[in-house]
């Protein structure tokens, strides 16, 4: 099912036409050498029908009952059902980088307005068209504030996912820049600790917000400290914490990214995800990726061309501001759609519900005997929990009552063992919440 | 066409949530410090208004489903539904990436395991390596990967002296930018007068300096390096590896290994090679093939096969770089790589890459009296042109472009590779049938005799599009990057 057009006759006329008598001579023509392999270890090929059974069969081996407190990043928002709809448009995913403007204003013009969204969302002045994940755009953050500042240290604090940060640490391995993480304490970011760390080359401090632990944190006071040395303040955000707390924009915020995934992206297995990246004006000319301007055509009409690529690989070679060509473009437009769905009035519904039933989860958690929240402040919709016993050997035991019921956080801190970060969305119901509490309290006192 | 911003009307939505079933805990309950000022000024529309205006913006758009898409380097064949819609069970998209790091999660994920592991050995069969990393997310990144894998080898060894990457003048500008990003200097290295790499020049930027090469295989000129056996070696021989840029890989896919011409890693475009859609400029995904001495190196986690024959993950992995991507890489682009390759199996492969060479080549006989060959031999999967001849009348490769989209085909890739003068560069896949690329080039012939007779015309285009040429020098100097916002928060 190789999904070729021509027949053996127009095969034999295309060779004749260019002058074979046969495909292996053409092969030879090219100067392309003979096969070395009969890739016997592939599988012969199958219809799409028995293709279809197989895969379908592969998803059912797939725990598919399990109910979803899992979180620290990447979340079991609901999605509705015209967002897949929208990005099933063939116009959309099967055209390729809007090289040629005028065949592509679906494209640009999305963009145009996914970049709009996610600044007002941010509370920023511009964006960029994507990056490929929350990690990757963290990095590219902390190269962008290396390029503007000419300084070469980076702060992060131990309160940004450890997802993100193994992928910072991953990346810069071979870069001239040192990094300084600073524990957290509790369920905080310890800011006294992230400003002492900052000296006269540091180009940047990195945050999340709401931090890994689900804490709200005023960063206010703390961006301009930060500032005041010379640094740039970045932060990792949650987009749809956003639509409720202070942006990051009004923090102070020098340079904002994050994972696009909450916002109508499932989860999949890790991937496709959304990186997006917000800064100020001041910094725009700094941002890597592809970034999508307005534009006038010789009658005056109002079109969208990608713009500033003097930034870009395909321009600037070795020097320019990253490698990123394809991007998650399929996946911003898809953040689009479901922030258009859900609209203004839709996505902080989401936040607060969101919160509704992290508070009731808590209540409900903390009642049962040995259990306890680790610290006081407040919060979106994830929160650590205290447990009696170790935490991983705890969550083992709810998977087989078909509970998904955090993540143990002993796997990135080791002096978390018994510490469970549970995250709780809009989708999970009361009765969800209290048979996880019921479920709890079984596991840990029966 | 109207932004979706300036539609709709206060108040107005798209979406009905469920009631809430707790104790309600509003945005106002926050302290006041931390608490967002006044809600973010998205669209108010109601559902069809937003399906209306996403479909209308669609077919603002060419896409490989509605016209013949020729863009070369990209590999723009048709994607086969049915892994659109396999891609989409919830079986799969319902799957948290943290369930297998949960006590005994492993077991919760065997489908999904089992997709990555059978795609990563199906990949390095077809690649011609050791093993394979899904991770990375696109071409670039696998690229990036790849470099990095390089750095780390050489480190291992102490070998502290390779910082240069020798880059091909033809590269495509994703490979220096990666090397420049894994911490190498670039070192260029010009092409033969065959359009293959000159190997007096790859000489004499031999050393112990030198990390090794990034190779595109075939090269970005659609020719297969007749050296390139040669180059490998070469390259060996002073200590260096060689990176085999794979985006290329739909001309020998089936027939010719990468690994077994020497290569040490190399990375392939699934969203080329192996019909993932394109997206509009991703998702897509990078996977990288590596030869036995760079196993040590692969990102991390790995997917394994267990002796009870379960699929696990395995993290254990001391010199390993670490992690390119958050979890295993762009799971739904990979799980739709896995439909096509059980689909096309042990033949299919062989089939699309003589089609694909055999449709290429079809159209540079067809084109080439009319148009400029700066290498005149045949090609692989793809013919690179030069618009030269008509820049005597001023008509250049992009007037040649806005005069194809006007006639209703998207233009091919235009101004690249960087040596080729005006170049036009031409991919039809294996997907087009003999009709399309004979009216493809009937109409490309017609573009060249009209840049001749009225060059005017062809310099006006296009005139058919929803908009005109638009005037980027501007848009760069005074650049709108968003809406403005008519509720502004200050
Ligand atoms: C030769 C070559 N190398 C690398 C790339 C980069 O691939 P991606 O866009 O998937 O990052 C491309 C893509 O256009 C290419 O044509």
């Amino acid at each position: 099912m190789p999904f070729i057009a021509n027949t053996d006759a127009d095969r034999q006329e295309m060779l004749a036409a260019i002058g074979c008598a046969n495909v292996e001579q053409l092969w030879e023509k090219a100067a392309v050498p003979a096969p070395t392999s009969d890739f016997s270890m592939l599988p012969p090929g199958r219809s799409e029908y028995e293709v279809a059974k197989h895969v379908t069969h592969l998803a059912g081996k797939n725990a598919s009952e399990l109910v979803c407190f899992l979180g620290m990043g990447y979340y079991d928002h609901f999605v509705p059902a015209a967002v897949s709809e929208i990005l099933g448009r063939p116009g959309f995913y099967t055209a390729y980088t809007p090289y040629q403007a005028e065949a592509s204003q679906g494209t640009l013009q999305a963009i145009f307005e996914w970049q709009t969204a996610i600044c007002r969302l941010t509370g920023m002045d511009v964006a960029n068209a994507s990056l490929y994940d929350g990690g990757t755009a963290l990095f590219e953050a902390m190269m962008m504030a290396m390029r503007s500042t000419r300084r070469r240290h980076v702060v992060i604090a131990g309160a940004v996912s450890p997802i993100f940060r193994e992928i910072v640490a991953c990346y810069s391995a071979n870069l001239d820049c040192r990094i300084t993480t600073v524990p957290s304490v509790d369920e905080g970011s310890k800011q006294d600790a992230l400003l002492a760390a900052v000296n006269d080359d540091t180009a940047c401090v990195i945050v999340q917000y709401p931090n890994v632990f689900g804490t709200i944190e005023d960063w206010t006071a703390c961006v301009a400290a930060i500032k005041a040395r010379g640094a740039l303040a970045v932060c990792a955000a949650y987009p749809t914490a956003l639509a409720v707390i202070k942006t990051p924009g009004e923090c102070g915020f020098d340079i904002v990214v994050g994972e696009g995934q909450p916002l109508g992206m499932p989860l999949s297995f890790g991937g496709p995800y959304l990186g997006y990246m917000c800064t100020t004006s001041k910094l725009m000319r700094r941002m890597p990726g592809r970034i999508v301007g307005q534009a006038k055509d010789a009658s005056g009409r109002t079109g969208y061309v990608l713009t500033l690529q003097a930034r870009e690989q395909h321009i600037r070679r070795a020097q320019a501001m990253s490698n990123i060509c394809s991007n998650e473009n399929l996946c911003a437009l898809c953040a689009l759609a479901y922030m258009t769905l859900l609209g203004k009035q839709g996505l902080v519904e989401v936040a607060e519900l969101c919160m509704s039933k992290a508070r009731y989860a808590l209540e409900q958690l903390s009642a049962i005997r040995g259990v306890r929240r680790v610290g006081t402040q407040p919060f979106f919709n994830e929160f650590v929990l205290e447990l009696p016993q170790d935490a991983a050997a705890v969550s083992g035991r709810l998977v087989e009552k078909g509970i998904a019921a955090g993540f143990p956080l002993g796997r990135y801190y080791p002096q978390r063992q018994n510490q469970l970060l549970v995250s709780v969305t809009e989708k999970r119901t009361r009765e969800e919440i209290n048979d996880f509490a019921k479920s709890l309290e079984a596991v840990l006192w029966n | 066409m109207e932004l979706i911003f300036n539609q709709g009307a206060a108040g107005r939505r798209g979406v009905r949530l469920p009631k809430c079933d707790v104790r309600p805990f509003g945005a106002n309950e926050l302290p006041a410090s931390l608490r967002r000022a006044t809600a973010a000024a998205l669209p108010e529309v109601s559902e069809l208004e937003a399906v209306r205006h996403f479909t209308l913006l669609s077919r603002r758009n060419m896409g490989v489903d509605t016209q013949f898409y020729p863009l070369g380097s990209c590999t723009m064949k048709y994607n086969p539904k049915i892994n659109e819609r396999l891609a989409a069970l919830p079986g799969f998209t319902d799957q948290h990436p943290l369930l297998p790091q949960l006590r005994h999660g492993e077991a919760l994920c065997q489908g999904s395991l089992a997709v990555l592991y059978e795609t990563e050995r199906m990949l390095s069969e077809l690649m011609g390596f050791a093993a394979t990393t899904l991770q990375p997310m696109a071409g670039a990144n696998g690229e990036l990967t790849s470099v990095m894998m390089f750095a780390a080898y050489h480190k291992a060894r102490g070998d502290q002296r390779r910082t240069v990457m020798l880059i091909p003048d033809a590269a495509h500008g994703t490979n220096p930018a990666s090397a420049a990003m894994a911490g190498f200097d670039c070192r260029e290295i010009a092409s033969n007068a065959d359009g293959d790499v000159d190997l007096d020049a790859l000489q004499a930027a031999l050393g112990d300096d030198v990390a090794g090469i990034m190779l595109t295989c075939p090269n970005t000129l659609g020719f297969f390096d007749k050296n390139v056996k040669k180059v490998i070696e070469l390259v060996h021989q002073a200590g260096g590896l060689a990176y085999c840029d794979g985006a290329n890989f739909n001309a020998i896919v089936g027939r010719v290994r990468p690994g077994d011409l020497g290569f040490d890693a190399m990375h392939v475009n699934v969203h080329k090679t192996f019909s993932t859609p394109h997206g509009g400029g991703g998702p897509g995904a990078g996977p990288v093939g590596v030869a036995e001495r760079l196993l040590p190196f692969l990102p991390k986690a790995r997917v394994v096969k267990r002796a009870d024959g379960s699929y696990g993950l395995d993290y254990d992995y001391p010199q390993s770089i670490g992690y390119i991507a958050p979890f295993y890489g762009n799971f739904g682009v990979l799980l739709r790589t896995y439909c096509y390759l059980v689909m096309c199996g042990r033949e299919g492969f062989k089939r699309i890459s003589e089609n694909a060479v055999l449709n290429a080549n079809y159209v540079r006989s067809r084109l080439a009296p009319y148009f400029e060959q700066k290498f005149a031999r045949y090609c692989t999967h793809e013919c690179v042109l030069s618009a030269r001849p008509q820049t005597r009348f001023g008509v250049h490769a992009l007037d040649i472009a806005k005069a194809l989209l006007d006639a209703g085909f998207h233009a091919p890739t235009i101004y690249f590779p960087l040596i080729v003068p005006e170049a036009l560069m031409i991919e039809p896949t294996e997907t087009e049938s003999k009709e399309m690329l004979d009216r493809f080039c009937d109409t490309m012939i017609e573009i060249a005799k009209k840049a001749e007779s009225d060059p005017e015309a062809i310099k006006r285009c296009p005139l058919n599009m929803p908009i005109g040429r638009l005037d980027e020098v501007a848009a760069a100097r005074q650049p709108v990057l968003i809406a403005p916002n008519p509720a502004a928060d200050n």
